[in-house]
């Protein structure tokens, strides 16, 4: 076998699963899995990930995997945990690897429970803002002013016109340890902060942006400088909260506006025609400044 | 040996749980289930019983824990009832379908809305189609064995299903009797570790929950039915082998009650066939052949067996505390659709009975032989489901 | 293929579905400027970068031609070119 033939076959997560060209969410899964190793059990709730990795007959995984529903990646994992754990296998890990739809919206209720429960589960939302396995509906993580196929931009609408759930800050408020922002940009600190939440036993959080070419509307081979300009206009705020405490900020060395950020994707489009968003711009520099101020993301 | 001591049927249930041996159990509380997670809580702070006990947020999340932990290769178990057990609906008919075995007790309620918390059988059988094989239970003697019966059938590497041991809620889960209990080494030796086919393993990953084209999902779900189809076989086995351990036989996937010659044979499930056994007796004391036939294992649909038992009979009246809106009741309908196209069928008349707790007692039982006879006697057409005991005066 | 129980099934096999029909366009190492940095292993979403002996080379049976290699190797060693049929 040729090198490249073993390596596919060693990969955790191989080749041949049918991601879209430029897909930020296979990039970070190649990553977290090369951060954690084998010796984990992958929970996946319906999404993006789900759907192109596992049609019947062909799947990528290198570890064992199981998809069950939409709301309970949290829940499955909790109670593989608790398997494990009667089993005294101490060495073997548990992850969620979920999107924002089942991590924002219909799995809330679960990885509240999971979280309070304080069960040994590392939960890594990829966030691409949208269901975007159906074609791009609105979700609680979809960016404000951000244009869904259930918000849409329109003669009357300018998109999304409430927040995005701040995810982190509730787990956070559940009491759990480690949570932490990533982005597919950095793709070094991924692995270092999967890395770090593995250390301790527990439930982390990990939330990983991961831009989306089909999605958000850019050419496939922008996928990580879309999200480097994301965390360097203040939008995308890169960090580590231990035990409710912001302990580590990725900074930006020279803030750019956030329309550079804005105008790169067709699901902003709308903010730019005439002079219909100026407003809405103005409110989502306001944000990325509060973000900037918030998080010390100026060096 | 067995020793015997008078039991809340809810402790009956967490005492056959704990001699399963669960690794994994999960719990959220909803009358009137819920004492059976707290018998198996008090066990565990007493330090009488070694499992993960998972405190989840809701139904959806009992039966999701317990879907990962039987994935990871552990026994493992959860309790509901009514509302609890149709927010969990689309976890069974998942885990059916992902052939995840595990147990699950199903305390029969009413469904909402108007709500209410007595019992009737709406709740698991609005679950009869998901895959989940169902038992249902007349005493808290017969809650204790099945149930761990129930562990065996579930893990069987021909069946691989989620099972349901589906037992009245408040009448059985809250009377005491007298239980007779099993030895843990005559259980343990009866059921053995959890044995899995497939499971969730670091050393041979493998994938669950794929999807599946239109060229594949048939096949799968036609498998389901074969393994059900299988189980009634092997069901019958299992009970019979614990039988023989604990020489109590509650007989196989129905008991024929005095269907000898009975010209009347009435069908019921559940709680009430204890009440409906008497006013059988009663009857026959009077000359009247009647008899009956219980319904212990539900899905599958034992039609071969009722069929043994019914074929001589005229008319049989099924008794059912479950109706399908738009139509009639589910029991009824199973069998009528066996019977179908059979020249020598007996009638089936349907009765709708203590939906809600309305009393089912000796009396409507003797109702409802005699609406059957008098049925029989007019002849054709055959009514619509018969509500007994409805009360029109308060209806609008 | 036929059914396996409960639809589960070996980790790898996607590996027999070749993405590398997907492409319009394919990467193209020009070794003479490649550093062998590994930026372009690390940020294939397709596991379609393997380095031989420090050679960088493109794995055409899953490479979709996505063009993230491209973009982001500082060397600007990678060349994309129109996929020829």
């Amino acid at each position: 076998m040729s090198i490249p033939q073993i390596a596919r076959k060693e990969a955790l997560f191989t080749s041949g699963h049918r991601a879209c060209h430029g897909c930020g969410i296979a990039l970070a899964v190649r990553h977290i899995l090369k951060a954690t190793g084998k010796n984990v059990i992958v929970v996946t709730p319906t999404g993006c990930l789900e759907t192109f990795s596992s049609p019947y007959g062909y799947s990528p995984w290198g570890v064992p995997w199981i998809h069950h529903l939409f709301e309970n990646g949290p829940s499955v994992a909790s109670g593989v945990a608790a398997a494990l754990k009667a089993q005294k296998q101490d060495s073997i890990r548990v992850l969620v690897i979920a999107g924002d739809g089942s991590t924002f919206d219909i799995g809330f209720g679960a990885i509240s429970g999971m979280l309070e429960r304080g069960d040994d589960v590392l939960y890594i939302c990829t966030d691409n803002g949208a269901y975007m396995n159906t074609g791009g509906q609105r979700s609680g993580a979809s960016p404000t002013y951000s244009s869904t196929t259930t918000d849409p931009a329109g003669k009357e609408s300018l998109g999304k016109t409430q927040m995005m759930k701040n995810l982190p800050a509730i787990v956070a408020a559940h009491g759990a340890p480690y949570v932490a922002t990533a982005s597919v940009a950095f793709l070094k600190d991924l692995q270092k902060k999967v890395k770090k939440a593995m250390k301790s036993r527990g439930p982390h959080y990990l939330q990983i942006d991961t831009p989306c070419p089909s999605g958000w509307g850019f050419p496939p081979e922008r996928t990580l400088e879309i999200g480097r300009i994301g965390i360097d206009c203040g939008l995308v705020p890169i960090f580590e909260m231990e035990n409710g405490k912001i302990t580590s900020a990725r900074k930006i060395k020279k803030q750019i506006p956030v329309t550079d950020y804005l105008k790169a994707q067709t699901r902003f489009k709308h903010l730019f025609s005439a002079d219909r968003g100026v407003d809405q711009l103005a409110e989502l520099q306001l944000i990325a400044d509060e973000n900037i101020e918030k998080y010390e993301l100026m060096s | 040996m067995n020793h015997i001591k008078v039991v809340e049927g809810s402790e009956a249930v967490a005492l056959a749980v704990k001699a399963c041996r669960p690794q994994v159990i999960s719990a959220y509380p909803i009358s009137p289930q819920t004492h059976i997670v707290e018998w198996l809580a008090k066990m565990i702070a007493d330090g009488e019983l070694e499992t993960e006990y998972v405190r989840v947020e809701s139904e959806f999340s009992a039966a999701s824990v317990i879907s990962g932990a039987s994935a990871t290769a552990s026994r493992s178990y959860t309790a509901s009832s009514s509302q609890g057990l149709l927010l969990m609906t689309e976890v069974l008919y998942a885990s059916a379908g992902l052939r995840l075995p595990f147990v699950i007790t199903g305390v029969n309620r009413a469904l909402s809305a108007p709500i209410s918390i007595q019992v009737d059988h709406q709740d698991t059988i609005s679950l009869r189609d998901s895959g989940v094989i169902q038992f249902y239970v007349e005493s808290s003697q017969e809650v204790y064995d099945t149930h761990i019966a129930a562990f065996k059938v579930a893990e069987d590497q021909g069946i691989l299903l989620p099972v349901m041991v589906c037992m009245d809620g408040w009448i059985l889960t809250h009377s005491y009797e007298r239980v007779s209990f099993m030895e843990q080494e005559e259980v343990d030796s009866f059921l053995p570790p959890f044995q899995p086919v497939n499971f969730l393993d670091v050393n041979d990953p493998k994938t669950w929950g794929s999807y599946a084209e239109d060229d594949v999902l048939m096949e799968f779900k036609y498998a389901i039915h074969e393994a059900m189809q299988y189980a009634k076989g092997r069901i019958k086995e299992i009970f019979s082998e614990l039988a023989m351990v604990t020489g109590r036989d509650h007989g196989g996937l129905i008991e024929a009650y005095r269907t000898e010659g009975a010209e009347v044979i009435l069908m019921a499930m559940g709680s009430m066939v204890g009440t409906v056994k008497d006013a059988v007796d009663e009857i026959r004391s009077e000359g009247k052949k009647v008899g009956l036939v219980k319904i212990r294992c539900y899905r599958p649909f034992p039609f071969e067996d009722i069929w043994n038992a019914i074929r001589g009979a005229k008319v049989v009246g099924v008794m059912e505390a479950n109706f399908s809106m738009g139509s009639e009741g589910a029991v009824g309908m199973d069998l009528k659709a066996k019977l179908c196209g059979r020249p020598d069928a007996p009638l089936v008349l349907d009765f709708i009975t203590g939906l809600g707790g309305r009393e089912v007692n000796k009396k409507t039982v003797g109702q409802i032989v005699q609406k059957a006879e008098e049925v029989l006697n007019s002849g054709l057409p055959l009514p619509e489901s018969h509500w007994v005991d409805l009360n029109p005066a308060i209806l609008q | 293929m036929s059914i396996t129980l409960g639809a589960v099934v070996k980790g790898g096999t996607s590996l027999d579905y070749k993405t590398g029909s997907w492409r319009d366009q394919r990467p193209v190492i020009h070794e003479d400027l490649c550093k062998a940095c590994g930026q372009c292993e690390m940020v294939c979403p397709d596991s379609a970068v393997y380095v031989v002996d420090e050679v960088y080379v493109i794995d055409y049976d899953y490479c979709k031609g996505c063009g993230l290699c491209a973009y982001e190797c500082p060397t600007e060693a990678i060349e994309m070119v129109p996929e020829e049929k």
